[in-house]
């Protein structure tokens, strides 16, 4: 674990070469239910992938596949183009793979820098170092450009929505997360919060993280998203840059699994993104 | 939701933003909640720190002004019914009868941060002095001997209800009930097949001393000092680094004022401890239980404040799933907060022995736990976990101290004394609670 990684905060997304993460195959069977079906996706750094599909599609299964809650039943999984086992979130925690659930794991009770580092605390002489806590939490949530802390000392308790989505994203950026899965981190916010936090996913993507956003909201997906996948019923029906898409055809994927101007289901994407 | 946040805002000086690099580049609109203004932490003069903390008092985070300001009025209330409440004699005595409530309240602060509680306190407590009894007088051990068996059997069974509580995941209400009433049958045969009537007496002179016994006058002095130096040098070393670190530092005014208020203190208690207060042979100095109560209350506010492991109690005290998912060890650190509980009673336990000069199997640990739990929930501890400071049970402990004293002193029955404690007790949790209504509901 160390401080902010400089060097890779660079701006343009590099188009992509390797993904980041590869996806091929992947399965989950729950006894007779067949979760996920063979689903294909490329997850590129430096690029936000809205993850999108109605209730019961395998979004939260996908997730819990790369986060190491669950094993797929096949399929391979490819990290740095190297095949990985994500077994537990431990493994998926060592490889930079940060998921945020929608109740954040944040405890009220303690501060910004508190909550920040908790369970990874700097330490000097055995005892915990809070100044030199509390300089690398400032740094990380300004270099997030999260201004509307008053103090980093404040209690989380204390903090709106969006300033608790900054908090969890700022901890999973300040132990070098390359890949950040928000599960529906709008759902419960208001106007600006919402602003704020979509504000926070794009500063991921110019500092060269990759990030998979499952949201429901397709204004917030269309103004954050590079990249768009959608799963219906458990498969990939369709992925690739945000431009090929418009409203009306992500509606019609996500309700039917199909589009009248889309490519097949399953194809790897092949970036056409500038 | 307001949006009086913004950078243009810094109307009154403070260093809101300043110090944030890059605050300048704000895109998006501020959202802090009303009311958070003007963090304590980032006051920078007197004044500042003065009206943040006012608002921090409105706000609900009254931190330990309530009770200081219960005690303060309980012992007027009891000087003007009895000039005898505040002389020497009185209140060393006050002292010493506080001390067992003091560490039985720290012990539950243990548990009672993770959300927990150890019912079983009282009679751990007493397990714990008798086997220190028999060790002493029936064995004739040395008194240390003594003394670090009865408190590793406590920690032993507190280590028991933990890994009960942990392993078979069972409330530790009922572990704790379940070993209240086992304890007390432990005590009764312990007590009882020692042969001696019910009741096994204290006869080692340093067992005796430690609740009996006082420092000479000028060790009084040196401890007072040594006490007062330590934590000035602790407070003003820690503001410079932060100074030097380029953080915020609460100001220096603050920190004068909080190392002269203890100095004042320190004074006071040893001046009281050490004017004479023996009617035909002069008795005075400190005594020496409460160095041993200060002692355990700086080790352990320092475990749970600063290491790994007292705040993990704290996290897992609050959100117990984000604490796990942090990767920190649920199973461990609980297990070792209910051994601390368990080493802590044993601490009380031979303490109380050492005042009453023995122990006799009518101890009553059931009024002495619900005295214990009261202590760290007065001082301002939470029952629901997350939050409680070792400090609280000093203040708690004190003010069920002085509701015991005062009453005796009037010659009020017991019952009257129940009855008040309850009063008490129920304002304590009240005013805390109307406190917190009126704080920020956040989102």
């Amino acid at each position: 674990m160390s401080i902010v990684a400089e060097g890779r905060a660079t701006g343009e997304p590099e188009s992509a070469g390797a993904p980041l993460l590869t996806l091929r195959g992947i399965s989950k069977h729950f006894g007779a239910v067949r979760a996920l079906n063979h689903v294909d996706l490329d997850v590129p750094a430096g690029h936000i992938t809205a993850l999108v599909g109605d209730n019961g599609a395998g979004k939260s299964t996908l997730i819990k596949a790369i986060s190491g809650i669950w094993a797929p039943t096949s399929g391979e999984i490819s990290w740095d183009g190297t095949p990985v086992e994500i077994g537990t979130p431990k493994v998926a925690d060592q490889l930079g793979i940060a998921t945020m659930y929608q109740d954040l794991a944040l405890c009220d009770n303690l501060d910004i820098v508190q909550n920040m580092f908790l369970g990874h605390e700097e330490l000097s002489h055995r005892l915990l170092d809070e100044t030199r806590m509390e300089i690398v939490a400032k740094q990380t949530l300004a270099d997030l450009s999260v201004t509307t802390v008053q103090s980093v000392r404040q209690l989380v308790g204390s903090l709106s929505g969006g300033q608790r989505q900054s908090v969890a994203v700022a901890r999973a950026v300040m132990r070098d997360a390359r890949l950040v899965i928000m599960d529906e981190p709008t759902a419960a916010l208001g106007v600006t919060q919402t602003a704020l936090v979509l504000e926070l996913i794009k500063t991921l993507g110019a500092r060269g993280i990759a990030v998979i956003v499952i949201s429901h909201n397709l204004n917030d997906v269309f103004e954050v998203a590079d990249r768009i996948a959608v799963l219906y019923l458990g498969r990939l029906v369709s992925s690739g840059p945000i431009a090929e898409y418009d409203r009306q055809r992500v509606v019609e994927l996500i309700t039917t699994g199909r589009s009248a101007d889309d490519p097949p289901a399953g194809t790897p994407i092949t970036d056409t993104e500038a | 939701m307001a949006f009086e946040d913004e950078p243009s805002g810094a109307d009154e000086g403070r260093p809101q933003l300043t110090d944030i690099p890059g605050a300048a580049s704000a895109e998006v609109d501020s959202d802090t909640p009303v009311d958070s203004a003007a963090p304590l932490e980032l006051a920078g003069s007197f004044g500042e720190y003065a009206l943040s903390l006012a608002k921090k008092v409105r706000s609900g985070e009254s931190g330990v002004l309530p009770v200081l300001g219960g005690l303060v009025l309980l012992v007027i209330v009891f000087q003007v019914q009895d000039s005898v409440f505040l002389s020497s004699g009185n209140l060393v005595n006050l002292l010493v009868q506080g001390s067992v409530f003091i560490l039985l309240g720290m012990a539950e602060i243990w548990v009672l941060v993770l959300g927990e509680i150890d019912l079983s306190v009282g009679y751990v407590a007493g397990v714990g002095a008798t086997i220190t009894a028999i060790m002493s007088t029936t064995h004739g051990l040395p008194w240390w001997v003594a003394i670090l068996a009865g408190i590793a059997a406590t920690s032993a069974i507190g280590a028991v209800w933990g890994a009960l509580v942990i392993v078979f995941r069972l409330p530790s209400f009922v572990v704790t009930l379940a070993g209240l009433l086992g304890m007390e049958g432990v005590l009764l045969y312990l007590v009882n097949s020692n042969g001696t009537g019910g009741t096994i007496r204290i006869t080692d002179s340093v067992l005796n001393d430690l609740a009996n016994g006082n420092m000479s006058t000028s060790a009084g002095w040196v401890m007072m000092i040594v006490a007062v130096a330590a934590f000035g040098s602790v407070t003003f070393l820690r503001d410079r680094h932060r100074r030097v670190s380029g953080l915020v530092a609460p100001p220096v005014t603050v920190s004068v004022i909080k190392v002269v208020v203890l100095a004042a203190a320190g004074v006071a208690l040893v001046l009281v401890c050490n004017t004479n207060r023996g009617a035909l042979i002069p008795v005075q100095g400190v005594p020496y239980v409460v160095p041993i109560v200060l002692g355990v209350l700086a080790i352990w506010t320092f475990m749970l404040g600063r290491t790994r492991f007292g705040r993990y109690l704290y996290a897992i005290g609050n959100n117990a799933e984000a604490a796990r998912r942090a990767g920190i060890s649920l199973g461990w650190n609980k297990l070792w907060a209910f051994t601390l509980t368990g080493l802590t009673a044993g601490i009380a336990g031979v303490i109380y022995a050492s005042r009453l000069g023995s122990i006799s199997n009518n101890i009553d640990g059931g009024t002495l736990v619900l005295y214990a739990v009261a202590s760290a929930v007065i001082g301002g501890a939470s029952l629901f976990g997350g939050r409680g400071k070792m400090v609280y049970a000093l203040l708690g402990g004190l003010v069920i101290a002085t509701i015991y004293n005062g009453m005796g002193l009037l010659g009020l029955a017991a019952s009257y004394q129940y009855m008040v404690t309850a009063l008490v007790l129920l304002a304590a949790v009240t005013i805390d609670s109307l406190a917190r209504r009126g704080r920020t509901s956040g989102d």
